[in-house]
């Protein structure tokens, strides 16, 4: 059956069996390897993309499905190649991660609450990646992550109110 | 954990998913997804079709009519729980939704899916027989619906025919001025399935008796159940009131055993849960005022 995809911002087509997840797709056909295969059934979260700015589990979902969304994998994140996004970065200054399996999925969890509450609280960071296991860090180094990564995008916005000033200098 | 091989139909309006279904016992219909295809990848499912209604426009939107919320089957769970009329006047499924799944899964799940699938221990089925909701069926004979309390059977099992898909759930409204809410859950983690899951709504007038009380048990037995209170109605509720009426209404609680918890301990947690969501239910409307807007 014939798909079209806009991964990343870039449309593309394949031609696939309706029995292929987006996971499987996105990691076969278009090499985009840095989207995990983990359960394949939907528990830990390592295969998550944005569809519309959103996470779900790409395991559970057909790329037949995945027509007419802007779906979003990791290796979207960063604004060129070679660099790294605020949050990746501060994934590494925090040693948020240590084997890396979950960390795409982690990293695209925080990047979807970050864009819709800078200045979450930590409820609000376990929240949003309570759908993703993590089998080495025990999960504090990478909540100090999100919030590292929050402070940065803050103290990065250019300053146009009072009013996000006022945010840096609460989450200092 | 790759599904076996199937057809994928997406029809453009109801009628030709009604008509594809009744056509054909082997098909199966998929929106969300967020349960199914576990149970394809598993090979628990092997549907030789599936046929996806996540996009048509007849199961979308959430809509008031007179005296109830119309929630069209494939509204996704994370919408559902931002949506300013579930808040207002569905206040216990706004209650529940953050305790379904968890956000990756409620982005895609929809709230018609979770009634579908018919887990006794979910929360949205839960709601919908607390609040004797209506679950309104689509199929090619045409539209029909029943009490959410005659469609849920047993675990997964539902009174839903091959051929017949859900169209909405309709979610009475009350129409008082000071409801509360409150709900209560025992699971291993958050997201994970009740073990026990109580929810409660209550209204009251302005001296505080209540009004109409409704109050529902999910993850104990093999469906969610509504439980009779209609002893605590017109009287203030207390502690002991409402211990009593819990007690009479679980006597005969058909309780499930497995795994995760023993029937005794499910029906001991049931009546503490049910206790505490009455009373939270009863606080949060005795906060509203008893006069003025509502
Ligand atoms: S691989 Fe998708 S949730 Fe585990
Ligand atoms: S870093 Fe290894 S699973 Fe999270």
């Amino acid at each position: 059956m014939k798909v079209d995809l806009r991964i990343n911002g870039v449309s593309r087509t394949a031609d696939i069996e309706p029995r292929k997840t987006l996971l499987d797709v996105l990691r076969e056909n278009f090499l985009l390897n840095g989207t995990h295969a983990g359960c394949e059934h939907g528990v830990c979260g390592a295969c998550t993309v944005l569809i519309d700015g959103e996470p779900v589990r790409s395991c559970l979902m057909f790329a037949v499905q995945a027509d007419g969304y802007e779906i979003t994998t990791i290796e979207g994140l960063a604004p060129a190649p070679g660099e790294l996004s605020v949050i990746q970065d501060a994934f590494c200054e925090t040693h948020g991660l240590q084997c890396g399996y979950c960390t795409p999925g982690m990293i695209l969890s925080a990047h979807a609450l970050l864009q819709r509450n800078v200045t979450p609280t930590r409820e609000d960071i376990v929240e949003a990646i309570s759908g993703n296991i993590c089998r080495c860090t025990g999960y504090g180094q990478i909540i100090e992550a999100v919030q590292f990564a929050a402070r940065l995008r803050l103290a990065n916005t250019p300053r146009q109110a009072a009013q996000t000033d006022k945010s840096v200098a609460e989450a200092k | 954990m790759k599904p076996a091989p199937f057809d994928y139909v997406r029809p453009d309006s109801l009628a030709e998913a009604c008509e594809l279904l009744a056509g054909d016992d082997d098909a199966r219909v998929i929106a969300g997804g967020q349960t199914l295809v576990p149970m394809l990848a598993m090979r628990l499912a092997r549907p030789a079709r599936l046929i996806d209604i996540l996009r048509l426009p007849e199961l979308a939107g959430i809509r008031e009519e007179k005296g109830s919320v119309v929630v069209g089957a494939t509204t996704r769970q994370a919408q559902a729980e931002r949506d300013p009329i579930i808040r207002a006047s569905v206040p216990m499924l706004a209650r529940v939704l953050p305790w379904v799944g968890h956000p990756p899964t409620r982005n895609r799940g929809t709230v018609g899916g979770s009634i579908a699938n018919g887990d006794p221990s979910a929360e949205i089925p839960l709601v919908a027989v607390t609040l004797s909701a209506e679950i309104m069926l689509a199929a090619r004979t045409g539209p029909t619906s029943m009490p959410a309390e005659e469609f849920f059977i047993g675990p997964m099992v539902t009174s839903i025919d091959q051929g017949q898909c859900v169209r909405a759930i309709r979610f009475p409204v009350w129409p008082h001025r000071r409801i509360g809410v409150g709900f209560f859950e025992v699971s291993s983690r958050r997201s994970d399935f009740a073990f026990v899951a109580a929810a409660a709504q209550v209204a009251l007038d302005e001296e505080g008796r209540c009004l109409d009380i409704a109050l529902g048990l999910g993850g104990v037995a093999d469906r969610p159940l509504r439980l009779d209170m209609s002893s605590l109605a017109g009287t203030v509720v207390d502690a002991a009131s409402a211990a009593d009426a819990i007690n009479a209404a679980c006597a005969d609680l058909d309780a499930m055993s497995d795994l995760h918890a023993s029937a005794t301990y499910r029906r001991r947690v049931a009546g503490v849960l049910c206790l505490r969501a009455l009373e939270q239910a009863r606080d949060n409307a005795a906060a509203k005022p008893a006069k003025g807007a509502r």
